[in-house]
């Protein structure tokens, strides 16, 4: 039969050896770069596990508390570094327990090869211990997912999962693999996929879109671009900086596009979206040419979409083509890797520097400083606010740590407020909005980057859904900095209880423990701040703590996050209190 | 835009388990009911056509035909209108044989409707009849009269009247 994938020649004889399924999975991890996988033993994973054992100077096992705390640890692993995040786990419960992590993954473009035990082949469908059906279910929620019932086959398809978690829009895939297949022995080589031929990851770029998108943008006067992660999966942060600043046009930040141009930037105008800044979503919808570069137009971006740039031509440069015209309708799609399509772009576009326009960028920015970034930044009221702990870490990070949030209150401020000198370093769960997420993802982030300074920022509610992942930062001994900022709520939910259902606060008030005591629990060093004056100094110990470090700070216990574009509201109209 | 009319979807894949989920998954996602689907070989050896029927708005049928061709097994998706394609669906009646020989009508019927008799024995005899969807309507209302045993209709099958080019695709791979 014609192979429907082509795998990479080797110019040198193939070698084969007999090896079990279980060693042969060792091997393809090996010869796929992989030094670090996060995962939870079981009974139909085990033979992979004593293959670890026998492996573990050559892969590094993390064993997380929880599985959904190891797919959150390699989808951090995968962010701060570019590279695939790989997960194993045992069946039934160990894979199902995966599932919040891969869907976070699907919808953020993180490639993740996720393994997973099953039955041995004669059990399947008969309801055995730890049977449950994870193709079935994780199908939804991955790029790509697939069994394996056979030890030969297993060079195969893991050589496919690894090329197609990684290639065009990333994303997770899983791998099933019954305990027979394991333990059964066969003639082992491997080859890296290279192609699989009903799979196109990668558009070529047409010419003729680029010419129209050039025309368009030199003729524009009020351009105005929005970048999202598209830019850093594609490696584009220098070609884009460069298109950035010949081209003078204002450019704004969806969440996952954060720190591909740094902060300080002067073209950078800010976040848009539901809590992003005031300029750029007001301007969205004043701008004559919009340009997205690798992002989706999400709801929490774009607002009610029959107000949304309605004035602006659209060009939006895309890898996947189902994202096209899927939310916003462009008159110029150019579809390819955006490396590609800004490398094209970039030689035919015109210096300029619309003088005017950038004015008005500077004009809304000076109302929203007035009136919500001073109050954050610099209150003056008694409560801490969650935006002046933020403020305080950039002092003393100079804006070089790697920030990874979870969700909600402390999110948006942590994204909007953070500043970030090096890409890849805003690491958070945006289209999921997965509670729980930052302390696994931070883990992971610091073992793949473990020169880097790492701060988890976290709210007291995601905090307590994988606290049990301090084991993991005690065990492995990961120098992390967790900062828990507590307001003693749901804050996001809160807010959005007292704004619009009439401050009837049902479920949202946390009675919490004693924080500090469980990071001591754990031989964490940590302290707990409730005074602004004590601030500063405990951020300083953070910073130069050697090991890994626990800070709760009780912040206000209702702020609210302004600039907010109500649900379902336009992105013009946006409220600033 | 937003008128719902029925389109016909093509779909050329992989042989692969698993894949059927991963196509009604989206239109399940959507709440989009599937009227008709079925699957076969196609003329290219070890590639699956599928044929999906469906309700929907045009702009709706074009974002569903990119999340189908999203998934990796699947080589091209197409959506068609009614004048585009030449299709036929299939269906089945068991009725008593009794009636065969003693209502006339049934037979007039039978030779009217090109449909053919696949099978008698003493107690009943199989009809099978091909065509349109509006002549296999027809045709089960007339019968219905009489009493139907069983009744069983397949989905739509089709070609279209351009051509797919599927196997150019393939060689450029």
């Amino acid at each position: 039969m014609e192979e429907s994938y082509t795998l990479e020649k080797k110019e040198k004889a193939i070698t084969i050896e007999r090896i079990s399924g279980s060693e042969a999975i060792m091997k393809c991890l090996m010869a796929e770069g992989v030094d670090t996988l996060y995962g939870y033993p079981g009974g139909a994973i085990m033979p992979v596990y004593d293959q670890l054992y026998k492996y573990q100077d050559r892969i590094h096992h993390v064993m997380a508390r929880h599985e959904q705390g190891a797919t959150h640890a390699a989808q951090g692993y995968s962010r701060i570094s570019g590279r695939v995040g790989v997960v194993i786990a045992t069946s039934g419960p160990g894979a199902t327990n995966l599932v919040t992590g891969i869907a976070d993954a699907q919808i953020d473009s993180t490639p993740l090869v996720c393994i997973t035990g099953q039955v041995s082949s004669h059990l399947l469908g008969s309801d055995a211990f730890q049977e449950t059906d994870i193709i079935g279910i994780s199908t939804p929620v991955t790029k790509w997912n697939h069994q394996i019932t056979r030890a030969e086959d297993i060079p195969k398809v893991l050589a496919k999962a690894f090329f197609i978690a990684r290639s065009g829009r990333p994303g997770p895939v899983l791998i099933d693999i019954t305990k027979d297949a394991q333990f059964e022995e066969f003639d082992f080589s491997y080859q890296k996929c290279i192609g699989i031929r009903s799979y196109k990851p990668v558009p070529v770029v047409n010419k003729k879109q680029i010419e129209a998108a050039v025309a368009l943008i030199n003729s524009a006067r009020q351009p105005l671009i929005v970048w999202g992660q598209g830019v850093i999966l594609s490696e584009a942060e220098e070609i884009f900086k460069a298109l950035v600043e010949k081209s003078g046009i204002p450019s704004a930040w969806t969440i996952l596009g954060a720190s591909a141009l740094p902060t300080s930037h002067p073209l950078n105008v800010g976040m848009v979206g539901m809590h992003g800044n005031y300029a750029p979503n007001m301007l969205t919808n004043e701008c004559d040419v919009l340009i997205a570069i690798g992002m989706r137009f999400d709801d929490r971006v774009t607002g009610n979409l029959d107000s949304y740039a309605k004035q602006a031509k659209i060009i939006h440069l895309e890898i996947e083509p189902a994202e096209i015209d899927k939310n916003v309708i462009a008159d110029i799609a150019i579809l390819g890797d955006a490396k590609d399509s800004l490398t094209q772009l970039l030689p035919y576009l015109e210096e300029k520097t619309y003088t005017d326009w950038h004015q008005k960028f500077k004009d809304l920015y000076a109302i929203e400083y007035d009136k919500v970034i001073k109050n954050d930044l610099h209150p003056t009221k008694e409560g801490l606010t969650m935006g002046e702990v933020i403020h305080q870490i950039n002092l003393q990070t100079k804006g070089n740590a790697a920030i990874v949030s979870d969700v909600g209150q402390h999110q948006m401020i942590a994204c909007r407020y953070s500043n970030f000198n090096i890409t890849k370093s805003n690491i958070t769960s945006g289209g999921l909005g997965t509670m729980g997420f930052a302390l696994p993802a931070a883990i992971g982030a610091k073992m793949a980057a473990p020169e880097r300074d790492v701060i988890a920022i976290i709210g007291d509610g995601g905090y307590q859904m994988t606290i049990q992942e301090l084991g993991t930062v005690f065990q492995q001994r990961i120098p992390l900095k967790i900062v828990v900022l507590n307001n003693e709520f749901l804050g996001m939910v809160r807010q959005w209880q007292q704004l619009f259902f009439d401050k009837r606060y049902a479920s949202t008030e946390m009675t919490n423990p004693d924080f500090v005591a469980i990071a001591k629990g754990y031989y964490i060093d940590a302290q707990k701040v409730t005074k602004r004056s004590e601030l500063k100094s405990a951020v300083q110990e953070m910073m130069a703590s050697v090991g890994p470090y626990f800070l709760e700070v009780c912040v206000e216990k209702e702020g609210n996050v302004f600039p907010m574009i109500p649900s379902g509201a336009s992105v013009s109209e946006i409220r600033l209190e | 835009m937003c008128e719902n009319k029925t389109y016909t979807v093509s779909i050329y894949t992989e042989n692969n388990i698993g894949l059927l989920n991963r196509i009604s998954a989206i239109f399940q996602r959507r709440h989009i009911n599937i009227e008709s689907i079925n699957t076969s070989s196609s003329e290219i050896d070890h590639i699956s056509k599928w044929t999906i029927v469906v309700k929907l708005s045009e702009d709706r049928m074009k974002k569903i035909i990119g999340q189908i061709e999203k998934q990796v097994e699947v080589i091209k998706a197409y959506y068609h209108k009614e004048d585009e394609i030449i299709y036929q669906e299939s269906c089945l009646f068991k009725i008593k044989s009794e009636f065969l020989f003693e209502e006339r009508q049934i037979q007039n019927i039978i030779k009217d409707s090109n449909a053919k008799i696949v099978h008698v024995n003493r107690e009943f005899f199989v009809l099978e009849k091909s065509g349109r969807t509006e002549d296999i309507e027809l045709f089960h209302r007339e019968l219905k009269a009489f009493g139907i045993m069983q009744f069983t209709r397949s989905g739509r099958i089709a070609v279209t009247k351009d051509e797919m080019k599927i196997s150019e695709m393939l060689k450029v791979f």
